[in-house]
């Protein structure tokens, strides 16, 4: 019994991770309907930007990450500004086939320059921490923060997309891109600025994923196909579905995995398809799409 | 147009095949003539090399239906080449099958295998399908890599005595006086010739029935063929349905030449999607001849460059990626726009009698 | 010079040629009213003047300066701001979010602030946290207007405002006007009531397939003459 509970609680700590990889997802997809191919591997190039700054500054991954955050949030602007702004248009190939081109070449310069060798972002006691709940069951330090900062980037995210005036941006370029640049909003910078914000969440994400576990360049994809499956489990269009979609996914991947090991992962394919079956629309539908 | 309005009296007539078609079709019947005979001059590397372009284009052509005509861009094809591998190796090693037998039963199982498939993913919109077409295929992977009869995720090879036992080996070994693995490519090869000839047939005449001209209206407008009374939903079923069985031969076919099989490679994103892919968009997406300009490029990329490994990969697809921004209709685009060129006349063209140089290209 | 003039002003929807050079003028203060028969490029008329379709640089001049290569974007923040046909207010926005973007681009100071709309249109202050599908047709017309009004154009562009409303409704829209011109904006209707037109602009063009059919002041303008711009004789 104590096992299930644990696997429970585990489970619920798990769809923070994932909560944090849809968020920047959701993000794209929101404000400029981008799905984005290469995101698990942007997720993955931002552990190893952090592991970079970490290692040859001395630092601390979470004191890392604060130094990484701004060079990402430039390169997801430069990115979404040079590349991706082009690709934007009623034909969905060009962006979906873009960022695979993107994803292709992400995990091959990675491995060309890290090797195809597991790392890992090393942060000390703080690691194998752990606060013990009473029978026998105990929570890892690493996985409490990772749900806990799931929860503050979707009350930021919330934040700017309703109490600031770019975020009415970002909605009003959602809501109809033609009208929005009739109030002077210009699209490609908006979209531009959400894609750096996407890296910084992206930041937040990859620190997770590199404490958590150790990574390699090819881990990208599966990272793209959790963050998805959490997205639509969740209903597109709103922060806290996305979060709710990341415990429903991790939680289905602890339950396999405590039925049988090797079953983890497709628990939670599995229960990403129930879930297209039953409600296609996701458990808290919001976008009209 | 004014100038059409301008003349009142004037005949029009549809026409599919062009002069250029009509000589590149005998063209094209000379050259699978060719290739038919080319085993008995040429040596085995080449022999090799060719089986490996003719499943290349076959998976393009199957891609290049799915997703420049009919607008459901899957980056989950993956699914039925594993699929249509894993049969195979079922049929033969647990079934008792001949190989050329389990091929087309391969086929009808992977269509079987789409239908509930579709009746999920199709739930996903544009996109969102393509990732939902990976999730798929994921769980295939997962799935074989659990059947332990099979190697489970480590995999398993075909016994010889199940490779040797494609009829035509023991002709083949006689008339060209060859060793059986010899014997066996050129049967491979033969084999993988009729596949492709077969596929771009099947393409073809897709997309020259009635279906094919309501797959022309759903990528160029989908509500306003909804609205002329095209059924997309079933349409598409269909198309996705047809790929599956072509690509679950291709697959079978792909894994009795490699005769090894393990969970990863079967279901590899990279070797059956994203080089697929590359194909289709570096040689022009929605054209017939598209994916055949792209396979030949992607096999001499893959001949002379794939040793460089990971930078190979890189420049793929940095390629694919200034392609899809500047020149979208790919390298045979650019040539047919300016020549005006089709070999595949599956596009019908309006043709005013009156006056024979004005054309108009639907 | 006029604040706004149009000079040979063309335009395309890919081979399709919706306007074959036309020439208007529009000075300091002054409200303009374009008439003419559904499809006779009215509202490309309008869309042209505010960047959302481009042509020639100098087919559009603002205080004599070219601006009709100009995105949209851009265009609002040299004072010109359109009400476009249909309303389209944002509808993920509440009322309130969609006066405050009208002021995104352009913060110049002026006369126009969230008070002063909402004074003008008081039903939007009691309405203010609905999202905008909830409102009534009016109730979103005035919501656009004000949308626009956030920008503190010198120059207001306004499609079909009173389309699809009820007489009483299009009047009170009607009656805000005479306040905006008070703080000397200049006026571009796009007006399918003519005689609506008539009663409150200052001169008026009629639009008849792309080109320009009739001009003048209204009363100097005799119903037979607008009938024949109208329609074509």
């Amino acid at each position: 019994m104590t096992g299930w509970l644990d696997a429970l609680i585990q489970g619920v700590l798990l769809g923070g991770l994932y909560a944090l990889f849809a968020a920047g997802l959701s993000l794209m997809f929101g404000v400029m309907r981008l799905v984005n191919l290469a995101h698990g591997d942007l997720i993955v190039l931002a552990a190893f930007a952090i592991l970079l700054v970490a290692t040859n500054l001395g630092l601390d991954p979470f004191v890392a990450v604060l130094v990484a955050v701004p060079i990402l949030f430039v390169i997801g602007f430069a990115l979404q500004h040079v590349l991706l702004n082009r690709t934007l248009g009623r034909d969905l190939l060009p962006p979906l086939l873009v960022t695979f081109g993107l994803s292709i070449i992400i995990q091959n310069g990675l491995l060309q320059l890290f090797s195809a060798d597991s790392q890992r972002l090393r942060s000390g006691a703080i690691e194998t921490a752990s606060i013990p709940l009473g029978g026998g069951i105990a929570v890892g330090v690493v996985p409490l923060l990772t749900l806990l900062s799931a929860i503050a980037v979707i009350v930021l995210l919330n934040f700017i997309f309703y109490r600031t005036p770019i975020g009415r941006a970002f909605r009003a370029t959602s809501d109809d891109l033609e009208v929005a640049q009739l109030m002077g909003v210009d699209h490609r910078r908006i979209f531009a600025v959400a894609m750096g914000l996407a890296f910084v969440v992206i930041a937040i994400a990859a620190l997770y994923l590199g404490l958590r576990a150790n990574f390699d360049p090819t881990i990208g994809p599966a990272r793209l196909l959790y963050a998805f499956e959490a997205v639509i489990i969740g209903g597109l269009g709103s922060f806290w579905g996305t979060l709710a979609g990341g415990i429903v996914l991790g939680l289905a991947q602890t339950i396999g995995a405590r039925i049988d090991p090797e079953w983890q992962i497709l628990a939670g394919h599995l229960a990403f398809l129930a879930v297209l079956v039953v409600r296609p629309r996701g458990l808290f539908p919001r976008a009209q799409d | 147009m004014d100038d059409a309005a301008a003349r009142p009296v004037q005949t029009f007539r549809i026409e599919t095949a062009g002069g250029a078609s009509r000589i590149a079709a005998s063209i094209a019947l000379l050259i699978v003539l060719v290739l038919a005979l080319l085993p008995m001059f040429a040596g085995r590397t080449l022999i090799q090399d060719l089986i490996f372009l003719f499943y290349m284009l076959a998976l393009a052509q199957c891609w290049n239906l799915l997703a420049g005509y009919a607008g459901l861009i899957s980056v989950g094809q993956q699914a039925f080449v594993g699929l249509g591998g894993y049969l195979l190796f079922a049929l033969t090693l647990i079934g008792g099958l001949n190989p050329l037998l389990a091929i087309p039963i391969a086929g009808v199982v992977s269509a079987l295998f789409a239908l509930p498939t579709a009746l999920i993913v199709f739930r996903l919109r544009g996109a969102y399908f393509a990732i939902g077409t990976w999730v798929v295929a994921e769980v295939y992977r997962l799935v074989f890599a659990q059947i332990k009869p099979l190697g489970g995720g480590t995999g398993t090879s075909l016994t010889p005595t199940i490779t040797s036992s494609v009829p035509g080996i023991e002709w083949v070994k006689t008339l060209l006086d060859l060793r059986t693995p010899a014997a066996r490519d050129i049967v491979s090869y033969w084999v993988a010739l009729a596949l492709v000839v077969a596929t771009l047939a099947a393409v073809y005449f897709i997309l020259r029935s009635r279906r094919g001209l309501a797959l022309g209206a759903i990528r160029d407008h989908e509500a306003a063929a909804a609205g002329l009374g095209v059924d997309i939903y079933r349409i598409k079923l269909a198309v996705y349905v047809a790929t599956a069985a072509m690509t679950g031969m291709i697959g079978a076919l792909i894994y009795l030449q490699k005769a090894r099989i393990s969970p990863d490679a079967a279901f590899s994103v990279l070797d059956w999607t994203a080089y697929v892919i590359f194909i289709v968009v570096i040689g022009g997406i929605g054209t017939m001849e598209g994916p055949v300009v792209g396979a030949i490029i992607f096999y001499l990329m893959q001949r002379y460059l794939a040793d460089f490994g990971a930078y190979y990969l890189i420049l793929l697809g940095t390629l694919g990626i200034l392609v899809m921004l500047f020149a979208p209709k790919g390298l045979w685009g650019l040539v047919a726009e300016r020549h005006g060129l089709t070999l595949f006349p599956t596009r019908r063209r309006l043709v005013i009698e009156a006056d024979k140089r004005v054309q108009l290209n639907p | 010079m006029p604040l706004l003039e149009t000079r040979n002003l063309t335009a395309f929807y890919g081979d399709f040629q919706a306007l074959y050079g036309v020439d208007t003028t529009l000075d300091r203060g002054e409200t303009i009213a374009i008439i003419g028969a559904n499809g006779a490029g009215k509202s490309t008329f309008l869309k042209s003047i505010a960047g959302l379709i481009h042509g020639a640089p100098d087919s559009v001049l603002l205080d004599g300066a070219p601006i009709g290569a100009r995105p949209a974007a851009e265009i609002v923040k040299l004072g010109i701001a359109l009400v476009p046909e249909g309303r389209r207010l944002f509808p993920s926005l509440t009322v309130e979010e969609n006066l405050l973007i009208g002021g995104y681009g352009r913060r110049a100071s002026g006369a126009w602030t969230l008070d002063r709309v909402y004074a003008l249109f008081p039903i939007l202050k009691e309405r203010r946290f609905f999202a905008t599908p909830t409102l009534s047709g009016g109730q979103q017309q005035m919501a656009a207007i004000g949308r626009a009004l956030m920008s503190n154009p010198r120059i207001l562009l306004c499609d079909e405002i009173s389309l699809g409303l009820a007489p009483i409704v299009i009047a009170d829209i009607y009656a805000a006007l005479p306040q905006i011109k008070a703080e000397g904006t200049s006026v571009v209707l796009v007006e399918q009531d003519i005689v609506q037109a008539m009663k409150v602009a200052d001169r008026i063009y009629c639009f008849q397939e792309g080109r320009l059919s009739l001009t003048g002041r209204p009363r100097d303008l005799t119903r037979d003459q607008i009938h024949r711009a109208y329609f074509g004789a």
